[in-house]
């Protein structure tokens, strides 16, 4: 059955921000399918509210808008681009909810658009735990026994059948936000109380326990004419009872006799069917009784997902592209197997290694939170391993985690808790570690497995390979070790570091010695068949066999090195950089190199560059692709901090660095030097200072004057960053927070007050620079720029201003000798513009620039680092009139950390990205508010409570908040200065004041907006308890005041209702010709 | 959990075309000779080695990991081991299942298999892709290679071998109770509740499997010797008669096509595998060895009567030729024209074409592999009789083609459309 003839434009809903349970999987996915529809010749009209992404450039799709995931923006772009379908499945579960709000509110049906992918009823059926318990047992499948509470009364009465433990779900949310394990009956009140609040429909599952079972994964795909694959397998490495985003994960299937995987097969396929997924793809999960087999069904998502991505990357199976396909009438013996080219789509790939998937988390980032591992997802990323064995997978994906560590411990840099087996038997981000370190305590497979109920199988693996750490260990040195022995700790996932920690030697002299031995890698391909057919995609791994199978080639090669997985910091908008440098690298003539480890970015398609390595990128790793590839030339600069602080080594080791020179990265961030380049130019720049002692910290914050930005070099207690106001303060949190030394000084800044800040992305090919964007950020200096909203144009900077920012930009760039992308902080306080900080390499607001300027930063950047003249690009003029303001505002993680401050400061703690674009800067304000939280308030009662330093400055904002028509409530402080400005306003206590206070109104939903900023420093203040519950209740909570004043002048954007809030596509933007895409 | 580390005892493979592979032994001791085949099924190592169809072969698995969830005597799928060598890049030092028995070493060392691990088995898998299934030699006793490799050049090869004699049964017995020399143990896993045909089945090398699916179908199964004459299959008066998979060359067992020429348009019959290429060559068809085999159990098939895809389970190195039986019969074959053998239009087009035989009249092309195109199944038109060259009981693989011992007895029951009613 051929391709559908009569839906000719398809409507494609992305997944929006990158939040915690959804990644970048749904870039990968989302661009997959839109190129792939295009291919086709589709019209594609895309909806995804974030700019970080590959699928919103504005090729990917005929008609892009960056508008907010919410029925409203989207019926809205229905109705301007009558659509004939909508492709629902590979938004993930925001644009699965959105759709399934459109069919159900008929506006699908108004304006003729057909849901394609999946049906309204299959989507319910799956999603819904009763209708899909019911529909199991229907096909004569087990579920977990379970009731459905709408109170906690219910809860008890289920457990009271159940008994403890159980499991609690809220129905409808995200990643399983909300959900968790409960013990006790105190547990369990806490759980269901919030859990009720989160579910859409006030509605939590109880489920009977089955923690500590084996946890298995099915990624199905189904097509028309009821073809059905299996198109990976995973086994979960930690039992039941963690989130699989949350767990280590191994495909294939490990433990599974042919007989139960085959059952497994059928259930899985069964289900499919009984749930009604027509075409597609879905995710199954089960859950395996390890003494008697008994297999339970846990949930199926019925679209793309997390694990789709893995299970794609894992087989070079690419379940999206293929679920686009099917979606338009395809069916699966229709398609080609892209790897081989020659045997169809319509199989089940086998693979001859293992791969190994372990979860990045970022607890750092929020001291105060629990980093136990639970039924509610916490990990921010993930990076992926391949090997020929577990033990090698495994090894290598414990140092893709760019945590600081070389691998699975033995790195010097072990620290166990003594509470050795409460640590071992709970899970947390440590856990392998200790599952190691207990077999180098002579713990035994069975001690461990009873109390991690890890499977043995992969327990014994892991003893295995700390056994041939041990003899490394014990071979008396470097020269001890044979190349027997090196092999064996190569294929055993060793590291070099971590053979030169066991041996007492350093990495370089480990290389030497591993290849005088003869110890060299091989390189094998992931071909989805088991090498049954010739592959003709360079998909590779490395390895320690016989035999290397990359392909010869005799074009000049540039190879990309990745972000690595996402964590805080490090985000999409990396990946986003490398994979436009494929393309632009692949244009002017190379054949292209990826290396990454992030199983779910696009870079990691192979579809993006010409060969990819699916490998950690440390120095031993890249080193090792090197040698086998001789790229002419490695960017370094793309891929964030992950590739850049390897840029010196392998430079070093005589490899050629496209773009800017290391030298000159240096020089950035060598403050003494880079503070001469400053008074050279004639650029100002806050003052600063080191110390080395407690001392010294307090003579340099006297000589410099507070407030201070404080940056230890070390931290103690996960705290990094701080301002202090006065020298108590510094004092103290010298002392708790921070450990100084002569080997690790403090970093004292006079911090800016109340500046704005500016940040700057531009181009330098050596001899001119141009200038991408210059962004004004909302909030003021002092809040990580990662962390604030920020605007193209500048939307309050005067001309003259800018001016002189862009000519520090362009001297700047100059003088470091940056050949590819820069990006500058400024700081402008009384008209004076300071240099904060600048980064000689991709920044993680290129994606946001080049959508908001229609002009491709990362690319411009490679063609330069290529040897091309920005002169000869043809340009369009910089600082133009854009026609437009773009918003690019923070999404942040707090409601999945509770205990953690949601204050904002120096330290970045936002996941990602989402932007707005209107004609005016509150209306592009309001909406990239309303892509985040999907509403704004506009009326009930404004809750204000501001620190002294802000009680000047918020009067407007309450007065615009009253005109609004907002009843205001206050603390008493910030109320008698509402007061003798004129604005109504009722008295409320503070938490500490007594009963009722602010809390309990936003209990009781009586507060609609809150905006507290923090006063001092105190922790588990009251301003924290009221952003908790903030947080808890979904209250819109605003902790600066320019933020404040932006948002009050959204709502009126959005109250006004007057077309401010239009859509608009990016292809509508004015760009002018020569724009090189 | 038994740990079953074994002590590193070195063990060679060596290849006719002089390619040498190292490892250690992770079974038996010794050395055995085989034709060198991969497979590439992740799961279910324990059937594969006990398939009977494995003789004379010795088998690598494109699974790394080996061995995980030992062995148990439910999963057997005959009385013993019948490939003759196994080698694997890793064997499991711990079994981890709940049905675990006994480990694999110890089950191999039990059953006499020299095997092998450590060995780069993805690169033995390319070999023997680009230069063919070849002659082989497993040995952790001679480990010289020039020797080794000698040895698997003078070995005998498998064509025109027949193999069939030495795996199967010397006595008839009915399934369910005791082979006649002890051979066949009785299945504790499934027996006809209320059988409805009786049906004689030929052993060359049976799977268990497949007579535990005829018996979910309501068979009671007779299995004979492949010695047996029609005449005295036709005396234990069947419903139906089955044809069964077994090892070696299809040329070399000509006893057995003798004996289906005579059953064929008496009785219904339905073969799988051997049993296929048997039918095959009864209606006049010829055979030819593939460059390497199908061996796995992902491997698309299409039913050309349903336009399903079935992933099937195969073990086969031989294949029939569909052009070979006789001319096109266009007017059947929806007027097309193509070269019967041009497989792929056939797919493309979503016809299943029909020649003449000589012999049986009109035979119908039923199913396709859709990797490379070639024949997977027949039926003949003019008497009751079909075949599949895959494996529909898999085990191991999935469990899409079980349809078909449903469509055996649809035709037993007389209906036409046996193939596409089941499904």
């Amino acid at each position: 059955m051929p391709r559908r003839d009569d839906i000719k434009k398809i409507l494609v809903i992305g997944s929006g921000p990158i939040i915690i349970g959804q990644a970048c999987e749904f870039d990968y996915s989302g661009a997959q399918a839109c190129k792939v529809l295009r291919e086709d010749g589709f019209e594609v009209v895309l909806v995804n509210s974030n700019p970080a992404t590959i699928m919103t450039d504005p090729e990917m799709a005929d008609r892009t808008y960056v508008e907010p995931i919410t029925p409203e923006f989207v019926t809205k772009v229905i109705e301007k681009e009558r659509p004939d379908a909508l492709l629902p499945t590979l938004g993930g579960q925001t644009g699965l909810n959105c759709a399934v709000s459109l069919a159900e509110s008929g506006i699908l049906e108004e304006w003729g658009v057909e849901l394609i992918g999946a049906r309204l009823e299959a989507i319910k059926k799956g999603e819904d735990r009763k209708l899909f318990a019911e529909a199991m047992g229907r096909i004569g499948l087990d579920v977990p026994r379970s009731g459905y509470a709408y109170s906690l009364r219910d809860a008890e009465d289920i457990v009271a059948q159940l008994g403890f433990p159980v499991v609690a779900r809220p129905s409808f949310t995200l990643g399983g936000a909300g959900g968790g394990i409960a013990y006790n009956i105190e547990e369990l009140r806490d759980i269901v109380s919030h859990g009720l609040a989160l579910s859409p429909i006030a509605e939590v599952l109880i489920e009977e326990s089955v923690l500590g079972w084996k946890e298995y994964e099915m990624e199905v795909m189904r097509d028309r004419n009821d073809n059905a694959v299996i198109v990976c397998s995973i086994e979960n490495f930690d039992a039941m009872g963690v989130h699989t985003g949350d767990s280590i994960t191994v495909a294939p299937a490990q433990t599974l006799t042919d007989r139960e995987y085959q059952v497994m097969r059928d259930a899985s396929i069964a289900i499919m069917r009984e749930i009604g997924v027509e075409t597609g793809g879905s995710n199954v999960q089960f859950a395996i009784d390890p003494a008697n087999g008994r297999m339970v069904v846990i949930e199926m998502n019925p679209r793309v997902s997390r694990s789709s991505a893995l299970a794609s990357k894992a087989t070079g199976f690419p379940i999206a592209k293929f679920a686009a396909k099917l979606a338009v009438g395809y069916t699966l013996d229709e398609i080609s197997n892209d790897i081989t080219k020659e045997t169809p789509a319509c199989f089940e790939p086998s693979i001859d290694y293992t791969v190994v998937k372990i979860p990045r988390w970022a607890f750092e980032k929020f001291p105060g939170t629990d980093p136990t591992l639970t039924t509610r997802m916490k990990s921010v990323g993930e990076a992926m391993a391949i090997g020929r064995t577990f033990a090698e997978a495994f090894g290598k994906a414990m140092r893709s985690l760019e945590n600081g560590r070389a691998g699975l411990g033995a790195d010097g840099k072990d620290r166990f808790s003594e509470k050795f087996d409460a640590m071992l038997a709970t899970p947390t981000d440590q856990r392998a570690y200790y599952i190691a370190e207990a077999f180098r305590r002579d713990y035994t497979v069975a001690d461990v497995h009873g109390l991690t109920h890890v499977d043995p199988w992969f327990l014994a693996q892991i003893e295995r390979a700390v056994a041939v750490e041990g003899e490394v260990a014990a071979a008396g040195g470097l020269d001890g070790i044979d190349a027997a022995l090196m092999r064996r700790a190569k294929q055993h996932g060793l590291s070099d570091v971590q053979v030169a920690h066991l041996t007492g030697a350093v990495e370089a002299e480990v290389r030497a010695r591993r290849l005088d031995l003869g110890v060299r890698p091989t390189f094998k391909s992931v071909d989805t068949c088991a090498a049954e057919f010739a592959a003709s995609t360079p998909y590779y791994y490395k390895t320690y066999e016989e035999e290397d199978e990359v392909a010869a080639s005799d074009r000049p090669k540039a190879m990309i090195l990745g972000a690595g997985p996402n964590r805080i910091g490090q985000g999409i908008e990396f990946d986003y950089c490398c994979v436009h440098g494929a393309y632009a690298l692949a244009e002017v003539g190379y054949e292209t190199i990826m290396v990454n480890c992030n199983p779910e970015t696009v870079s990691t398609d192979y579809d993006t560059s010409d060969r990819l390595y699916f490998e950690p990128l440390t120095f031993e790793d890249v080193m090792d692709i090197v040698d086998a590839e001789r790229p002419a030339g490695v960017v370094v600069t793309f891929g964030g901090q992950t590739p850049l602080k390897l840029a010196h080594a392998l430079e070093d080791a005589g490899v050629p660095i496209m773009g800017t020179p290391p030298e000159a990265i240096d020089l950035a961030e060598d403050r003494q030097r880079f503070a001469e380049v400053l008074d050279r130019l004639g650029i100002a720049y806050p003052a600063a200072g080191t110390a080395h002692t407690h001392d010294e910290a307090v003579e340099v914050a006297r000589r410099i004057g507070f407030p201070l930005l404080v940056r230890p070099s070390y931290v103690l207690g996960g705290r990094g960053m701080v301002i202090a106001y006065s020298e108590e303060y510094l004092e103290r949190y010298m002392a708790e927070a921070a450990s100084v030394s002569p080997e690790h000084p403090v970093l004292l800044d006079r911090f800016l007050e109340g500046a704005i800040e500016v940040d700057v992305d531009a181009v330098c090919d050596g001899e001119s620079v141009y200038i991408g964007g210059v962004m004004e950020h909302i909030e003021e200096a002092g809040i990580h720029s990662g962390d604030s909203a920020c605007c193209i144009p500048p939307f309050s900077l005067g001309e003259e201003t800018v001016e002189r920012i862009v000519e520090h930009a362009r001297a700047l760039a100059l003088e470091l000798g940056v050949r590819g992308l820069i990006n500058i902080q400024f700081a402008v306080k009384d008209q004076k513009v300071y240099v904060l900080e600048v980064n000689p390499r991709a920044s993680r607001t290129v994606p946001f620039v080049s959508k908001a300027t229609g002009v491709p930063l990362a690319k411009v950047a490679a063609r330069v680092m290529a040897g091309g003249k920005l002169a000869e690009m043809d340009l369009p003029p910089e600082g133009r009139d854009l026609g437009h303001y773009s918003v690019k505002e923070a999404v942040m993680p707090f409601g999945r950390f509770p205990g953690a401050d949601s204050v904002l400061g120096p330290e970045m703690k936002s996941t990602g990205e989402v932007m707005g674009v209107a004609a005016d800067f509150p209306a592009a304000y309001a909406k990239s508010q309303l892509a985040i939280d999907y509403s704004l308030p506009t009326g009930g009662t404004a809750f204000i409570s501001v620190c002294e330093r802000d009680k000047r400055a918020i009067v407007p904002v309450a007065k615009h908040l009253a005109t609004l028509g907002f009843d205001i409530v206050s603390t008493r402080g910030t109320s008698r200065v509402l007061k003798a400005a004129g604005i109504p306003v009722t008295e409320v206590l503070k938490v500490h004041e007594g009963r009722p206070n602010i809390v309990d109104a936003m209990k009781n939903g009586e507060v609609q907006l809150v905006i507290n900023t923090p006063f001092g420093q105190e922790t588990r203040s009251d301003g924290y308890h009221i952003r908790a519950a903030a947080i808890r209740h979904g209250i819109t909570n605003i902790t600066t005041v320019p933020a404040a004043n932006a948002v009050v002048n959204a709502i009126d954007a959005v109250a006004s209702g007057d077309g401010r809030l239009d859509v608009i596509a990016l292809q509508d933007f004015d760009v002018p010709a020569g724009e090189p895409s | 959990m038994a740990d079953t580390t074994p002590a590193h005892v070195p063990a060679l493979l060596a290849l006719e075309d002089g390619t040498v592979f190292h490892g250690t032994a992770c079974g038996a001791a010794g050395e055995a000779y085989g034709e060198i085949v991969f497979n590439t099924s992740m799961a279910g190592y324990q059937e594969v080695l006990t398939d009977p169809s494995y003789a004379g072969q010795i088998v690598t698995m494109t699974m790394p990991h080996i061995g995980n969830y030992g062995v148990n005597e439910a999963d057997m799928e005959s009385r013993g081991v019948f490939a003759s060598g196994f080698v694997v890049r890793e064997m499991s030092v711990l079994t981890s299942n709940w049905r675990a028995e006994e480990s694999l070493p110890e089950f191999l060392v039990r059953h006499g298999v020299v095997a092998m691990e450590g060995v780069d088995t993805r690169r033995l898998t390319r070999h023997v892709r680009e230069r063919g299934a070849m002659r082989a030699v497993i040995s952790t006793v001679d480990l010289d290679p020039d020797s080794l490799v000698a040895k698997a050049a003078a070995s005998p090869g498998l064509v025109g071998r027949d193999l069939v004699a030495e795996v199967a049964v010397s006595e008839p017995f009915r399934w369910g109770s005791e082979g006649p020399d002890g051979t066949l143990p009785v299945d504790t896993g499934i027996l006809p509740v209320s059988p409805r045909y009786r049906i004689v089945a030929i052993d060359s090398g049976i799977k268990y499997n497949i007579v535990r699916r005829l018996a979910e179908a309501s068979c009671d199964v007779t299995v004979v010797p492949p010695t047996t004459s029609a005449r005295e299959i036709l005396a234990h008066e069947p419903d139906g008669v089955f044809l069964a998979n077994g090892p070696g060359d299809p040329a070399a067992v000509d006893y057995l096509y003798s004996t289906l020429q005579e059953l064929v348009g008496k009785v219904p019959v339905f073969g799988i595998c051997l049993g296929h290429q048997m039918l095959s060559l009864a209606v006049g068809c010829s055979t030819y060895k593939l460059k390497y085999g199908h061996r796995g159990g992902n491997q698309p098939v299409k039913n050309l009567l349903s336009g399903r895809v079935e992933i099937t389970s195969q073990n086969h190195g031989f294949c029939v030729d569909f052009g070979s039986i006789g001319p096109l019969v266009t007017e059947e074959s929806a007027g097309h024209s193509h070269e019967a053998n041009d497989l792929a239009a056939w797919v493309e087009a979503g016809v299943a074409p029909v020649v003449r035989s000589e012999r049986f009249g009109r035979v119908q092309l039923t199913h396709v592999n859709l990797n490379d195109m070639t024949v997977e199944g027949i039926r003949l038109l003019d008497v009751p009789a079909f075949s599949v060259q895959y494996h529909p009981e898999a085990a191991p693989g999935p469990h899409d083609s079980r349809y078909l011992f449903d469509a055996f007895t649809a035709l037993l029951d007389g209906r036409d459309d046996y193939l596409t009613a089941t499904g």
